[in-house]
């Protein structure tokens, strides 16, 4: 039985018909094609899919589509504006933030969160609000960095988020 | 400044960081469907029948296959092991068990819907009745009489008894040693964890007999190769692995699974692309684990505290089937490193390889080195404590001296270099030793604070697999030398394809910087090719911290050749042998005569014209390279833990991490640094926290990020990291690997560090993971009670 969810995803409004059971995570990346939003764990516990869901950093696993009606969410295609970076995903290069890539989404999505909340996050600020996100690749070293020096650039800039 | 060891951005980000990187989960093909693999919930089980026909008639299900039926014609169905040593018991791995479970997630059949959902709804309408049998997971265990028999073939759960080294020459040592040193050990079970779960999508294509596999792979040639040889049976040239963005190996990606093969075998039989996707509680259950040793190790010392003989005996758990390279981890790729940096006059190593009800074992990251490094390291800081040195002076006092290379140890290896005494006196420097002992010793006199503790890994590794015949020799049944080829482009760009198959290592980076450098050319002008056996030539993949050394030093080497063959047609353009062109800059000129120039892209060009063209050259600027290197390499280091321990809870914190490491020329310090700082929270999160726990029948107690825990940023520093640099002296560009040397050093690093913190409660050793409980009760059962 199919319901008929609302929904604004990087600022493109979508109507589509979901089973009841079917994941926020799978309705961006199968039905909305959008596949840089990554599964890791399906249980909310690595937040490779974490997104943004009226500005509040979700794990989009263990959210159903249907929850989502209504709301307006943003994923990683959504963050950078035209060619222009966002400052996240600008730092996370500068500073090697990544490697193989896939938990990066979910740690640029949740970075984001965490600066809407607190602009000039302290290192252990930073790592605190890491906690639901793995990373197997960098040991954090350059993640927190990474965010450290966005929450700069940003601030620099008037802190637009 | 050359590009050849700058810090450049890495070219593979701007897809990754933009949600545009394409890994395998992420691709569809017309007509795709899905897998989902029904698995046994048993250790170790009879299959008494299999009743697919509920699953088979629910929505969406398009087929149902059990291991009697997935298979068809003589060849396939099974997945070998590839590295045969003397007497290895080599029980068949078949894709789909068809009689006997032997590990919990063994597989037992496989749905195919047309999407994820129906398929896991109808993998559970399977009816599998088994007859449930005793289970052994414990290593020990598995080896002692009466232990419940994992193959038939295999009396007594022996997969192989190996040793390397000079027995009676270390017996000799310890008759006459002034001391001796001992210790009994776990190295833990770990679970590898890549962030991207395993998956493959299969297609048939019925007209031309061609299967297209892309698969979450380190080596798809490897793959390809197994799959033809065992699990599939089509010809080489008919199948096409290509591994598309991977996240994440560690070693656990290797390995050719049953389930790239069974989703092969679906596509085959039903005609549809079929893609699978393992769950994170499948992962755990079937990604190949990692360590898992059982050792006894002493030392024997002399009067003055050198070392004079050193004998092991590990157990060391293979799981229910042999994996690809699973007998080369805990044999040739950790006795040969026992001799770590010391002088070891004779040593023996004695390893049992067993088989036990569990997921299999295999490499992962450091294979077998880390293995080497704990147990090295530790028994080490013990004859520190028996002589009564500090561990860095004791170590000093044994390292090999830095004018004795080549050193030839007494396991089999000739170290080509090293110079050990400068990287360990960095790292000293570094975390400010002389001052944190003094603080140590403080807080033991005062009783105030947190107890503290420092600990130290001075380590080696062999890595760069590695020469080709020196592993036949010792059973691969694989050459471990790499391929490259150079195309130059009539316009001067440059594609490489390389034979190692980057996941996350940043070779798109790191291997245009070397073309770059060498021809004198914008970086951005070269392109680099990996992952695809259409594309690029047979190659042996990315492991062992070998593609920077061997896979880098085949592109110099088809980039010689480009070189050489583009002085013949400068010399032909420029009237003048060959013998007197040079190649400098960017361009080819006669020796001497720095006017007779002819600018690289007009010999590129005049390749492909071939107007004005020595007589016996082909056109055309394309060089094919495999280079064999002549041994391994071996990156060395000095690493340093500094611990806090509460007196109340144990709960351990890692206030400071500091290491200098010897790579060896390096070709991107900003990636170098990176494969440092990702090694050491791994060896980090071993040492603390991670460890796949079995119960006694057989269940992964570890099987969820629940209970499995994986190091979170929280968890830990941030890291200071040096270098050394101590060229390789037999790879043409100097490099030596660095995938896996923070991963082998830190364990001992972290493990040394609680222990030296402990050491006023008479605590000599404590096992791996070094949870608040473990730490509280050492502290509470040596009834000390004092700091």
């Amino acid at each position: 039985m199919g319901h008929r969810i609302q929904i604004e995803v990087n600022g493109k409004r979508y109507e589509r018909e979901v089973d009841a059971r079917r994941l926020l995570v799978h309705f961006l990346r199968e039905d909305l094609g959008l596949t840089g939003t990554n599964v890791g764990c399906e249980t909310s516990l690595c937040g490779a899919c974490t997104i943004l869901v009226n500005g509040q950093s979700v794990k989009s696993c263990t959210q159903l589509a249907v929850q989502a009606d209504g709301t307006s969410v943003t994923t990683i295609e959504g963050m950078a504006d035209g060619q222009d970076l966002h400052p996240l995903q600008a730092a996370f290069r500068d500073n090697h933030g990544l490697q193989c890539g896939y938990c990066t989404p979910g740690m640029i999505m949740v970075a984001a969160g965490m600066l809407a909340d607190n602009p000039a996050p302290t290192e252990q600020e930073i790592r605190q609000g890491l906690k639901g996100n793995v990373c197997r690749c960098t040991g954090y070293h350059n993640i927190v960095k990474s965010i450290a020096d966005a929450a700069e650039q940003m601030n620099g800039k008037g802190g637009d988020s | 400044m050359s590009v050849f060891g700058a810090s450049i951005k890495r070219r593979e980000d701007p897809a990754l960081i933009t949600g545009k990187g394409k890994y395998t989960d992420d691709l569809v093909r017309p007509g795709m469907c899905f897998a989902a693999i029904v698995r046994s919930p048993h250790a170790h089980a009879r299959i008494m029948s299999i009743d697919t026909s509920e699953a088979a008639t629910a929505p969406g299900v398009i087929a149902v296959f059990t291991g009697q039926d997935l298979v068809r014609g003589e060849a396939g169905g099974v997945v070998p092991t590839c590295w045969l040593l003397p007497n290895l018991v080599t029980p068949d791995h078949p894709i789909l068990a068809k009689d006997l479970v032997r590990h919990v997630g063994d597989g037992v059949a496989v749905v195919v819907a047309e999407n994820r959902y129906q398929a896991h709804d109808a993998a559970e309408l399977v009816e599998v009745d088994y007859d449930p049998l005793d289970a052994v997971t414990d290593v020990v265990a598995a080896l002692e009489p009466g232990a419940p028999q994992v193959h038939a073939e295999a009396e007594g759960n022996l997969a192989f008894d190996w040793d390397l080294g000079d027995k009676e020459k270390t017996e000799a040592a310890f008759s006459q040693a002034a001391h001796t040193v001992s210790v009994d050990l776990r190295n833990s079970r770990l679970i590898p964890h890549a962030v991207e779960p395993r998956g493959a999508l299969a297609e048939w294509d019925d007209a031309k007999g061609e299967l297209t596999v892309w698969v979450t792979s380190q080596n798809p040639h490897v793959h390809r190769l197994l799959m033809t040889l065992a699990s599939i049976g089509l010809p080489e040239h008919k199948i096409r692995v290509i591994a598309p963005e991977v996240g994440g190996g560690f070693g656990s990606k290797i390995h050719h699974y049953p389930d790239e093969a069974i989703a092969a075998w679906c596509a085959m039989n039903t005609g549809r692309p079929v893609k699978w996707v393992a769950t994170r509680s499948e992962t755990n259950l079937t990604d190949a684990h990692g360590r898992d040793h059982a050792s006894h190790a002493e030392m024997a010392l002399d009067a003055e505290g050198r070392i004079i003989g050193l004998k092991v005996e590990t157990k060391a758990a293979m799981g229910a089937y042999l994996s690809t390279f699973a007998p080369s981890v805990p044999t040739y790729l950790y006795g040969t490193l026992l001799s770590g940096q010391y002088d070891i006059p004779a040593i023996h190593v004695r390893t049992l390889g067993a088989f036990t009800h569990t997921t299999p074992v295999d490499a992962y990251r450091g294979a077998g080195r880390p293995e080497a490094t704990f147990l090295i390291e530790r028994i080490m800081d013990l004859g520190a404590a028996k002589m009564g040195l500090d561990p860095g002076d004791f170590r000093r006092k044994n390292f090999i001296a830095p004018d004795a290379f080549p050193y030839a140890t007494q396991v089999a290896l000739e170290y080509d270099s090293g110079n050990y005494g400068p990287a360990l006196d960095r790292a000293l420097e570094m975390v400010g030793y002389q001052a944190l002992r003094d603080e140590q010793a403080e807080r033991r006199k005062s009783g105030d604070g947190k107890l503290l503790g420092i600990g130290l890994s001075t380590f080696i590794e062999a890595c760069g697999l590695a020469p080709s015949q020196v592993v036949g020799s010792l059973g691969a049944q694989a050459g471990l030398w790499e391929s490259a080829k150079v195309r130059v482009h009539p316009t001067g760009t440059i594609t490489v394809y390389s034979g190692s198959s980057g996941h996350g290592q940043g070779h798109e980076t790191t291997f245009a910087q070397i073309v770059a450098d060498r021809l004198a050319v914008d970086v951005d002008q070269v392109e680099v090719v990996q992952g695809d056996t259409r594309e690029v030539q047979f190659g042996m993949g990315t492991y062992g911290s070998r593609s920077a050394a061997v896979g880098g030093s085949a592109i110099s080497e088809a980039v010689d050749k480009v070189i050489a063959k583009g002085k013949k047609i400068a010399a032909h353009l420029l009237e003048a042998s060959p013998d007197d062109i040079v190649f400098e800059d960017g361009a080819f000129h006669v020796q001497g005569v720095p006017a007779k120039t002819q600018a690289w892209g007009d010999v590129v060009l005049q390749a492909y014209l071939a107007h004005n063209y020595p007589d016996d050259l082909e056109p055309g600027l394309e060089e094919t390279a495999f280079y064999n290197p002549a041994n391994f390499t071996y990156p060395f280091g000095a690493h340093i833990a500094v611990v806090e321990i509460d007196r109340d809870t144990g709960h351990v914190e890692l206030r400071q991490y500091a290491c200098c490491d010897d790579v060896g020329n390096v070709i991107n310090p900003m990636i170098v640094e990176g494969q440092v700082h990702g090694g050491l929270a791994q060896g980090i999160g071993q040492a603390l926290w991670e460890e796949a726990v079995y119960d006694d029948y057989g269940q992964l107690l570890t099987g969820t990020l629940m209970d499995y825990a994986l190091p979170r940023a929280h968890m830990l520093p941030s890291f200071d990291t040096d270098r050394t640099v101590t060229p390789c002296p037999h790879n043409p560009l100097g490099v030596k690997g660095v995938g896996e040397a923070g991963t082998i050093a830190s364990p001992a690093a972290v493990t040394n560090a609680v222990v030296d913190a402990l050491s006023t409660f008479g605590v000599e050793h404590l096992d791996m993971p070094l949870t608040s409980e473990k730490v509280w009760r050492a502290m509470n059962q040596s009834g000390n009670g004092q700091g």
